[in-house]
């Protein structure tokens, strides 16, 4: 259940990213809150809503990453041209450093 | 630069590109859905943020860039990472809305029903980031 409404949510955002231009603008939808909106609906349904309420504060801190990841990435790709694939996958490791960071400070 | 809309670009797309897209979208859900029962949903949470399609998302940009130089004879690689790397800054910039989903959803979903909560947040995410990058352009 959550693949399927999860995959038909990141779809659609990424199929908005695909249509407009500029290529700035469509990025936006690369930071859509597709899988939150899969997630969050189905965990008040069977968990309820505090325990949703508290997977919304961590997503702070991963939402805060995500600017970082996303930021880093930009840079590095302006800077080196170096390929997408390797530059977005290897950088993942600065969302995990920076979401699980902010957990150990503030959320522990 | 004005927003303009290509609809054309949906059949460059091929159905594999839509099914890599389906995939990670999927499964990041399920996995983010696993973890929260595994660890609960402190750490749960902060994956409902992960960048989990944008790795996908970038190299299919990457692709078509460089396949529409090539078709004039140029190479593209600059050019493809160039796109890329404004793609990443409005993830950045959609980064920030994404935060204030995250804070009205925490705050506002013990209180009001779930449908309209998710609903306003969506509508926060999408106002926060298309002003931010309206400022952005404009600065």
């Amino acid at each position: 259940m959550r693949f399927i409404i999860g995959g038909m949510l990141v779809s659609s955002f990424a199929i908005l990213g695909d249509i407009f231009k500029p290529k700035s603008f469509a990025g936006l939808f690369g930071a859509a809150p597709s899988v939150a909106l899969a997630t969050l609906g189905l965990t008040v349904a069977r968990e309820g809503r505090w325990y949703a309420a508290t997977e919304a504060r961590s997503m702070i801190a991963g939402a805060v990453a995500f600017f970082v990841y996303a930021w880093w990435v930009s840079w590095v790709m302006m800077r080196y041209k170096w390929k997408a694939l390797a530059v977005t996958t290897s950088s993942i490791v600065i969302w995990m450093g920076t979401a699980f960071g902010l957990w150990y400070l503030f959320l522990r | 630069m004005k927003i303009q809309v290509n609809l054309s670009a949906i059949a460059e797309t091929r159905w594999y590109e839509y099914a890599a897209r389906f995939l990670f979208g999927g499964s990041i859900t399920a996995i983010a859905g696993i973890i929260a029962k595994e660890y609960g949903p402190v750490i749960g949470g902060l994956f409902l943020a992960f960048p989990a399609i944008f790795p996908a998302s970038a190299t299919l940009i990457e692709k078509h860039e460089k396949e529409q130089k090539e078709r004039v004879g140029l190479r593209g690689t600059k050019r493809a990472a160039d796109t890329v790397s404004a793609d990443a800054s409005g993830a950045a910039i959609g980064s920030i809305g994404l935060t204030v989903f995250a804070v009205l959803v925490w705050r506002a979903l013990p209180y009001y029903p779930a449908w309209v909560v998710l609903t306003g947040a969506t509508m926060a995410w999408l106002a926060v980031s298309v002003l931010l990058w309206e400022l952005r352009k404009r600065l």
